[in-house]
């Protein structure tokens, strides 16, 4: 049962990325890049990652979809054809994508709890985290303990984002803002 | 039915490609950045599937659990879930300011400015 959901929410993940590279309507793009992610995080309440999976439907579905929808009302919503890169990138990703699953072919099979990724720091994780921070949530335990520099990081990651977006577009008041340039008019 | 046990590797790398594609041959800067989304998320559901064990639960203790999927990449992809969105946070501000400078959001609309220009 398990794996019939797997193999059905991916299938529909794929059914949605190839029709994000079809349309040309923009917010149809935004709206299907949206239901995406929240496939996605559906996937991994299937892959026991319940954490993720609140994180990827709040953030991944809901702020970067309002992020993309805020930013389609500055832009034009129609995308014009162009069929510069079209084979070579055909060929670029056909020939990766042979090689990547060339490559998975050394991965240990779905579900193998023998699998070397999990004889590392993970066991000693479930082990000895109820005693060492006493939370029952062992990813919390890991996230704002053990990889606590990791969390420093990404919060410093964000602040560095927000001062950019701000950087580039400003607190308001700069001239010429959120006006494309008229025909003939030189640009600033 | 038996589903290989690669199968979700396979899946990944398919949407690992469409994304790729998406970034390399659409010239709307918007569509790259979805490109580059889908891309991400496929990376993220590697990671996950990696960490799943058959027959295991989510890692909360208690309950009378014995058999846990591994905490470690969940963490990661926490992480990297919150830095992805940053970053196209900062790369949609870019394609706005873009789009006040040059009047257009195509890659190639803006290229042919720049080469007329010099």
């Amino acid at each position: 049962m398990i794996e019939l959901i797997d193999v059905a929410l991916l299938c529909m993940m794929a059914v949605s990325a190839l029709a994000v590279l079809w349309l040309r309507n923009l917010f149809a793009v935004a709206m299907l890049a949206g239901s995406y992610s929240l496939m996605a995080a559906t996937l991994y309440v299937v892959l026991d990652a319940v954490d993720v999976a609140f994180t990827e439907a709040a953030v991944g579905a809901g702020i970067s979809t309002v992020l993309m929808l805020g930013a389609l009302t500055l832009v034009p919503h129609e995308e014009k054809p162009s069929g510069r890169h079209a084979l070579s990138g055909l060929v670029v990703t056909v020939g990766l994508g042979a090689l990547l699953i060339y490559a998975t072919l050394d991965m240990p099979s779905f579900g193998d709890a023998g699998a070397p990724v999990h004889r590392h720091v993970a066991n000693r994780y479930i082990e000895d985290s109820a005693a060492e921070v006493g939370l029952p949530n062992v990813v919390t335990s890991v996230l704002a303990s053990y990889r606590g520099y990791d969390t420093l990081g990404e919060t410093t990651v964000i602040f560095t984002a927000a001062i950019g977006v701000l950087a580039v577009l400003g607190w308001g008041g700069r001239p010429g803002r959120r006006r494309p340039p008229a025909d003939g008019e030189t640009r600033p | 039915m038996e589903v290989p046990g690669l199968f979700n590797y396979w899946m990944v790398v398919v949407l690992m490609m469409a994304g790729l594609y998406t970034v390399i041959a659409r010239g709307n800067l918007v569509k790259k950045i979805v490109g580059l989304n889908v891309f991400q998320i496929s990376v993220f559901v590697l990671y996950i599937t990696m960490g799943k064990i058959t027959g295991g639960t989510a890692p909360i203790l208690g309950g009378g659990l014995a058999l846990y999927s591994n905490p470690l990449p969940h963490v990661l992809i926490l992480t990297a879930i919150v830095v992805g969105v940053a970053t196209t946070a900062l790369g949609l501000a870019l394609i706005v300011r873009i789009r006040e400078a040059y009047g257009t959001i195509e890659e190639d609309e803006i290229l042919d400015m720049e080469r007329g220009e010099t």
